[in-house]
């Protein structure tokens, strides 16, 4: 047994990783010299975001196998606790990248939380309640945003929900040289934007090592297997509310980094940028690159959020070319004689064995 | 540093089956009822810990219903279970497993997109303890406990000789290697009690009989109880030390397989309908 196994999974998850520093050294190159387009620059940490969005949300999609329709309300989370950590701390972490780095993890806690309250009464039951309860979720997050006012100054943090309508940022009773982090519906202006492509690159890379190595642990296999049976997996003592808790909360933590990230690369952000359209616009990465599919959902969730971007000569028909490639994808995906063809360049040949 | 006393074989060693005579099961008066319908009722059971017992009896019977209630798979309606003489109301199907009831199902119920051994593995997670962030930052604790399930994996399943096809995907196996595979997983609970629906269920008799030797080899090796439901009455008559015939929900015989086999009641409810058949 001292036989050192190279597992397929592993050489998968290791190209995975490869293929996500290639790129983003080659985009490194490409911005230095001025190639890329300024639109383009300006999408790098957005793509990172997406990119990272995309794998969290196969966690909870692909391999705990249950729908969530509010993936970007625990974004919307994790972005606007990020700002207002990342706006209060400017005085107190000096340092960019430890402040980009403590507002994104203060981002992934929030969104744990949310992630914890949303999934405590609805995993325990059995069906398909949680598309529902999380598309409820992602529309209270953004009306409740909508109406919060927080504000910083020498006496700390300010915080009141305008539900009237009737409040302003000057009812926070703030001191001389305080400042407003979060406007209601205006959202959160005057950011400091402390975003990088760096940043975006740790965190997909972050995002893709928790991920794949929770798959592979024994979490990552109870996980699978309720996801497989539920009763058999009961059956062989695993105590499926645990499980599915802990999937959903990491996917959670995971979308509120990525929201931290991505609202710290605006100067100014509404709550409406996180609405249904945005998840489901996430769950399409998820579905076009493959449940279960990482370096899938890596690749789709970049290729869908760029090619708007790189059909913009076209203005009038970007939508419309837009479909078409997105149909062109699934016919391909699904076509037979692409498959074997694919199938090909697959790193693991079947062996006889698999045919039995 | 003083090394650990190793305990020297006594010549006088009784069988376990001997030194224990409490059951590892015992099911007083436990029933079950389906809006009106008494799938199983006063059903009184106790199995002892190194036992091979056989649950038979015609379709609709019931026995897969016993099986049901002994997992909390349905809360029983009335009557006590006692597991090594632990009540096990309150306990839920995994808690029951953890206690020391597996089981296998009638339709086969794998984890079709792990490998066989991570059906396997997965089955032992129960006695690991590494947690997830042990998992996530493959600290010191994963890689011990991972070698250690990877080994005991490959162990039993070497069982039915299935090693080599631990990296195959468990949905894509033949049939009677899935049969296999979920006795395997069941094992890896580490049970005290296991309970066969149906085992050698699409199995030819060469299969069967292979199946048999295995089975009486687990109980064994591994001194444990097997309660088992089966139609082929040959394997039932066999291996099994106790039989309990169960019609309409109910238990009409109980004893050893030749107090069955010339049980008149018997023969009428169960076997006299078969050569009909
Ligand atoms: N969940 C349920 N709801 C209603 N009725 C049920 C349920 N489960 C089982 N039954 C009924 O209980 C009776 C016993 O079923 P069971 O599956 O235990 O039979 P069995 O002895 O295992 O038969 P077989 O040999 O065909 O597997 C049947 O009449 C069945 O229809
Ligand atoms: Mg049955």
């Amino acid at each position: 047994m001292k036989k050192l196994r190279i597992k397929q999974h592993t050489r998968t998850d290791f190209l995975t990783y490869l293929g996500v520093i290639i790129l983003f050294v080659v985009m490194n190159i490409l911005k230095s010299n001025g190639t890329l387009s300024r639109s383009l620059t300006g999408q790098l940490v957005p793509i990172c975001c997406y990119m990272s969005m995309a794998v969290s949300l196969n966690l909870t999609v692909g391999i705990l196998g249950e729908l969530s329709l509010g993936h970007a309300g625990f974004m919307s989370v994790g972005a606007f606790s990020g700002i207002v950590a990342a706006m209060s701390l400017q005085n107190i972490i000096p340092a960019v990248p430890l402040r980009l780095a403590v507002a994104m993890i203060i981002g992934a806690a929030a969104a744990a939380i949310a992630g914890a309250i949303v999934g405590t009464p609805v995993l325990r039951l059995r069906g398909d309640y949680l598309a529902i309860v999380t598309l409820a979720f992602g529309e209270i997050i953004k009306d409740l945003v909508n109406c919060l006012l927080v504000g910083y100054d020498s006496k700390g943090l300010h915080m009141a929900f305008n539900l009237t309508g009737s409040k302003t940022i000057d009812d926070l009773g703030m001191k001389e040289g305080g400042i407003a982090i979060i406007k209601g519906a205006q959202g959160a202006t005057g950011t400091t934007t402390i975003a990088t492509f760096t940043a975006g690159f740790i965190l997909v890379m972050v995002t893709l090592f928790v991920v794949l190595n929770l798959k592979h642990s024994r979490a990552g296999r109870a996980i699978m297997a309720l996801r497989d049976n539920a009763i058999a997996a009961e059956s062989v003592g695993i105590n499926i509310t645990k499980y599915k808790m802990m999937a959903f909360v990491t996917s959670a933590a995971l979308a509120g980094a990525a929201g931290a990230l991505y609202g710290l690369n605006f100067s100014s952000l509404q709550a409406t940028k996180f609405n249904f359209n945005t998840s489901i616009l996430i769950l399409v990465f998820v579905v076009l690159g493959g449940l279960g599919n990482l370096w899938g959902s890596l690749i789709a969730a970049a290729a869908l959020t760029v090619l708007p971007e790189l059909l913009r000569a076209f203005s009038d028909y970007r939508m419309l070319v837009y479909a078409i490639v997105l149909i062109l994808v699934m016919l391909t995906t699904n076509n037979p004689t692409l498959k074997t063809f694919f199938s090909r360049f697959k790193l693991h040949k079947p062996t006889g064995k698999e045919a039995v | 540093m003083f090394p650990k006393l190793v305990p020297m074989p006594s010549p006088n060693l009784l069988t376990e089956r001997d030194a224990d005579k409490t059951p590892i099961l015992e099911c007083i008066n436990l029933g079950i009822n389906f809006g009106g319908l008494a799938a199983v009722e006063n059903f009184n059971m106790a199995i002892g810990r190194t036992e091979i017992t056989g649950l038979i009896g015609p379709n609709g019977a019931g026995k897969t219903t016993v099986f049901n209630l002994l997992t909390k798979v349905y809360q029983p309606t009335k009557g006590t279970i006692l597991l090594d003489g632990n009540d096990t109301h309150n306990m839920t199907t995994a808690q029951v497993n953890r206690a020391g009831i597996a089981r296998t199902f009638q339709n086969i119920r794998l984890f079709n997109d792990l490998t066989v051994e991570e059906n396997v593995t997965v089955a032992m997670n129960a006695h690991m303890h590494y947690n997830m962030w042990s998992g996530i930052f493959r600290l010191p604790g994963f890689w011990k406990e991972e070698r250690v399930a990877h080994e005991r994996a490959l162990e039993l399943l070497s069982i039915f000789n299935m090693a080599d096809l631990a990296d195959t995907k468990a949905g894509s196996l033949p049939y009677g290697a899935q049969r296999r595979l979920e006795i395997v997983r069941a094992l890896a609970t580490n049970p005290s009690l296991l309970l066969l629906d149906e085992p050698a269920a699409g199995m030819n008799p060469s299969e069967t009989a292979e199946l048999m030797e295995n089975i009486r080899k687990i109980r064994d090796t591994f001194q444990i109880a097997i309660l088992l439901i089966e139609h082929d009455m040959n394997l039932v008559m066999n291996i099994c030390e106790g039989i309990a015939v169960l019609n309409f929900g109910r238990i009409i015989a109980k004893g050893t397989p030749e107090d069955i086999q010339s049980n008149p009641a018997v023969i009428e409810a169960y076997l006299g309908k078969q050569k009909e058949a």
